[in-house]
């Protein structure tokens, strides 16, 4: 149960949310045609006789786009309907060629399924919700209007018109913002594990659109109104804490909420009506007359279940149980399927090098991998996917610090070093001359050079201030521009301050 | 010398391949026969004699170095103008469509070309198929070539929606023309005319490229003088395409090579709902002459039961339109064909208006029923309940052939009637189409075939309706009507 609660003025609201969202299918052609499907071409340039709906053109079903809903059934545990069927939502608009979108209603190829999200991402061993998803159908994309290209008309852009969709809906199991946004970056991860969809929401590539009611804690569900095509978790969650704001505010104000089609404006953060039930289309939904029923063998579902990754829960389980892992490592790697492919290659390439199993380097890997390579590209403003550091680089690197040729310190300059010329590791200790030193005799000179200089500071350690200790070994270090091996630098110390 | 334009497809094929004439002077008959008879038919919106003409020089080029010629080699054809013709203006006979010339050919057109047939011209039909008459072409009716032996000369139909391709045929305009059928589209226009006419089972040509009335039904076919022809062409225009989702992925039979007209050992089916009420008598006995001539040809006649047959005409009136009133909504001006954008329109307005101005009013007609048998509330009503209608005809097509092979019952209720005679009243209209929707409904294969003229001196049609796939059965049963009514009435050339 969420505690998120609205503070009305006449007492505590619950606020109810469902989701739909709108995945685009990754493929190289579209639902019912073969055009291509690449974000930014120019316009008009990948569109076929089919999608612009000429006189006597049929759709035939893009089997991988079938596939694809599928697999992405089956990655939420999903009933698969071997018999579905499409059916035409009827209405006109410029941006639809046919003047009927191709669509599921009746008979969905995906039914009941569910997916469970961490409802505190800080606190991963905390509790886990359930959120039901009712169904996935498969449809058509619309096309684009410009606005913005002639005075008085508009200019209408194909290149979208029938890229193949995914639907996928929710029930209406969230209950605070958080929920919302933690259910839609779950399905996004989930999405981008199976490979179904590109999940860049940047780009349109998934959307979604958010049905939000309130209620008294639990009394019936209230009138929902749904905000039409989201384009980011952060403004899915202030979609829903805004609209349920508007909504309590409504109904304590003697109002009432209308079901209604609502478009999020980010600028001001508010939601504003595009439409309400009564001009609601009549789409006149029945099913396609062109296509005949799909039916899935048991051959086909084999092969899209054998097809099926590592799925991020399965992941984060065994990165605890089998890797040794945190729950906090586990869960900030296995997140996205780019951090935890990268993470696999690292780790395989570290446990080669060390002669080790993985589990006995997994720590190592994974903390280097979170708090030192994460922060780096941070402050270059990259990620992962454009690293220059590839993973087996950062086996290199770590290798040089678990068989002693540098120290940790030492580490965290190569890797600067790494960023700034994609040089390897090995290389750059080599050329820098960074290489720790082992030769006691050093050590020694240059832990007499600052015990005599800090005179002072050596009778206060002695009379009891022994956290003064971390202070030498700083500055020996130091001295020895980090290239000291920390252990003998501990040790003689030791020895030295008696 | 024999008037070529007198042959059929078989003749012309077969003395263009030992070369007793060539193709291009067959090409050239028919063309002139065209031009001669466009301004007393018009049965064609346009005519392309130079395209029949390049394909018979190919042919006769092939024939020169001694390559194979194809099944339709040498065959000029009329091409109904709902297929779309690569560069040739395809319209559907219709305003909105005027003027619009695809980029593409549809699949069964290309077909015919690449088996050797070469192009008359697009033939005229009623508005988007819609229609039993003809009537409906923006491009105005077609005239049938045939006339009652009253001396009165009254214009009659030539039948619909094929109505351009059943009249080019009957008048020696073209051997053989490509038709649709929809409800009825070939059959009843074949037999209005006095032709030979068949809808083969439904996916068995491809739907690729013919503008769609309504998509669950609509299969193109052949419209010949004789069975033979038929065969022929049909073994042209058939075969599995990719791109159309419904096509049956089958091989094509050797229908012709398949032709008998010996039925020993197989049953006629007598429907006896078809026998209805107040039947005009001319056309009840020409299917009695039929049911004899099958028995004469070795089948056994059995009485069988059609017991849906009454729901029919009304199921079809809600499917066909149903599914044309979505398949329609694609010609609104945005992207070809005609807009009308009045000044300071907006984009309801424009669509508005192009429909308004582009659709004739049969085709407003059928897409206003099929938008409300669709609608919120009236879905359930309307449309599901027709569509189980279709599953109880089709069962009773099933139980009926557990009983015979094929079915006899006349084409049309009527012969052809007068231009204008039923322009008022559409359901008379609807109700022509009575016994050729059934099978429609049902997808199965069948044909009409001239059986003789009633006491007016019009042609009467017998059709055989046959199981799914077994358009030979039905080519078989044809043959044998054909060969015993021995048809070989023509019009007078008046025109």
């Amino acid at each position: 149960m969420s505690n998120y609660r609205i503070q009305g003025a006449t007492g505590e609201w619950e606020v109810v949310i469902g989701l739909e969202v709108h995945a685009q299918i990754t493929s190289n052609s579209k639902l019912f045609s073969g055009a291509a499907t690449a974000f930014g071409a120019e316009p008009n340039s990948q569109v076929s006789l089919v999608d612009a709906a000429m006189p006597g053109m049929l759709p035939v079903p893009n089997r991988e786009c079938i596939r694809q809903a599928v697999r992405t059934g089956m990655a939420i545990q999903a009933q698969i309907n071997k018999w579905s069927r499409f059916d035409r939502k009827n209405y006109f608009y410029a941006d639809l060629p046919q003047g009927y979108q191709i669509s599921q209603l009746y008979h969905p190829l995906v039914g009941e399924g569910s997916l469970e999200v961490i409802l505190d991402e800080k606190d991963p061993e905390g509790s886990t919700k359930t959120i039901g998803i009712e169904r996935i159908h498969v449809e058509q994309d619309a096309g684009k209007l410009m606005h913005d290209q002639h005075p008085t008309m508009s200019y209408v852009d194909l290149n979208r018109s029938g890229v193949a969709l995914m639907e996928i809906v929710s029930r209406p199991d969230m209950r605070s913002p958080a929920e919302a946004g933690a259910y839609l970056s779950k399905l996004r991860s989930i999405l981008r594990y199976v490979g179904s969809c590109d999940g860049n929401m940047d780009q349109g590539s998934m959307r979604a659109d958010v049905n939000v009611s309130v209620r008294r804690p639990g009394e019936e569900f209230g009138t929902r109104t749904e905000t039409k095509n989201v384009n980011s978790v952060r403004f899915v969650m202030a979609v829903v804490e805004s609209e349920a704001r508007r909504q309590v505010d409504l109904i304590e104000d003697g109002g009432t909420v209308v079901q209604e089609t609502r478009l999020y404006d980010p600028d001001k953060n508010t939601t504003r009506s595009m439409r309400s039930k009564e001009d609601a289309h009549d789409y006149r939904y029945f099913p396609d007359p062109d296509l005949l029923p799909l039916e899935l063998d048991d051959a086909f579902l084999a092969e899209c279940r054998a097809s099926l990754p590592e799925l991020p829960d399965a992941k984060r389980h065994r990165y605890e149980n089998a890797l040794g892992l945190s729950a906090y490592n586990a869960g900030v790697l296995t997140a996205d399927v780019e951090t935890a492919r990268w993470f696999e290659v690292l780790l395989t390439a570290t446990a080669a090098k060390a002669g080790k199993g993985e589990a006995e380097v997994s720590k190592q890997a994974s903390n280097w991998l979170i708090s030192e390579l994460f922060g780096a590209l941070n402050k270059l403003n990259k990620g992962l996917s454009d690293s220059p550091v590839s993973p087996e680089g950062g086996a290199e690197l770590l290798a040089l610090v678990a068989d002693g040729t540098i120290s940790g310190t030492i580490a965290k300059q190569v890797l600067e070093k790494m960023l700034e010329s994609g040089d390897g590791a090995a290389a750059i200790v080599e050329r820098e001359g960074l290489k720790q030193t082992t030769d006691t005799g050093a050590i020694e000179a240059a832990v007499d050079a600052v015990l005599a200089a800090n005179a002072d500071k050596v009778a206060e350690y002695r009379g009891g201030k022994e956290a003064l200790f971390g202070f030498f070994v700083g500055q020996t270090m130091k001295a020895m521009q980090g290239k000291g091996n920390p252990q003998l630098v501990n040790q003689v110390l030791k020895a030295k301050l008696g | 010398m024999t008037d070529l334009t007198e042959l059929g497809v078989a003749a012309i094929r077969d003395g263009v391949a030992k070369g007793d004439f060539t193709a291009v002077e067959v090409a050239e008959g028919f063309n002139a026969n065209v031009a001669a008879a466009q301004a007393a038919l018009n049965a064609f919106i346009v005519a392309t004699p130079e395209k029949a003409l390049e394909a018979a020089r190919a042919t006769d080029a092939r024939r020169a170095k001694g390559e194979p010629l194809g099944k339709m080699g040498g065959v000029p054809i009329g091409m109904k103008d709902l297929f779309a013709s690569k560069g040739v203006q395809t319209t559907a006979a219709s305003h909105i469509l005027e003027g619009f010339k695809p980029e593409y050919e549809s699949t069964v057109s290309q077909k015919l070309w690449d088996a050797g047939a070469g192009m008359l011209g697009k033939l005229n039909l009623d508005q988007f198929a819609m229609g039993s008459s003809n009537e409906t072409s923006y491009f105005g009716n077609v005239i049938s070539p045939w006339r009652r032996n009253d001396g009165g000369n009254a214009p009659l139909a030539p039948g619909g929606s094929s109505g351009g391709s059943s009249a080019a045929v009957a008048a020696r305009l073209a051997p053989a023309a490509t038709g649709t059928d929809t409800g009825g589209s070939i059959r009843q226009p074949a037999a209005f005319t006095g032709i030979a006419g068949i809808k083969p089972t439904y996916g068995r040509c491809s739907r690729w490229g013919i503008v769609a009335f309504a998509s669950s039904l609509d299969q193109a076919g052949p419209m010949a003088r004789d069975v033979r022809d038929c065969a022929i062409m049909l073994e042209a225009m058939a075969g599995f395409d990719p791109k159309d989702a419904t096509s049956l992925n089958l091989p094509v039979p050797e229908w012709e090579a398949g032709l008998s007209g010996d039925l020993k050992g197989k049953k006629v089916g007598i429907p006896r709902e078809y026998r209805m009420d107040g039947m005009d008598a001319d056309v009840a006995a020409s299917w009695d002459r039929g049911i004899e001539w099958l028995k004469d040809a070795g089948a056994e006649v059995v009485d069988v039961s059609l017991p849906h047959t009454k729901y029919a005409l009304p199921a079809y009136y809600i499917i066909a339109p149903a599914e044309a009133s979505s398949n329609l909504a694609r010609y609104d001006g945005v992207r070809y064909g005609l807009r009308d954008l009045p000044d300071g329109a907006n984009l309801q307005e424009m669509y508005a208006a192009t429909r308004a101005d582009g659709f004739g009013a049969e085709v407003k007609r059928r897409i206003l029923i099929g938008t409300y048998v669709l609608s919120a509330g009236f879905y359930d009503a309307y449309y599901t309940q027709a569509q189980k209608v279709r599953t109880l005809i089709s069962q009773d097509f099933k139980n009926a052939f557990t009983q015979c092979d094929v079915i006899l019952a006349p084409t049309a209720p009527t012969a052809a009637f007068g231009l204008g005679d039923m322009v008022s009243d559409p359901l008379s209209m609807y109700l022509n189409d009575v016994f050729a929707v059934p099978a429609s409904l049902a997808g199965l294969p069948a044909m009409s075939v001239p059986a003789g003229l009633n006491r007016e001196g019009l042609p009467l049609g017998l059709q055989i309706v046959g199981k799914a796939f077994d358009e030979q059965g039905v080519l078989n049963a044809g043959l044998a009507i054909e060969q015993r009514a021995r048809f070989s009435a023509k019009p007078g050339r008046w025109w």
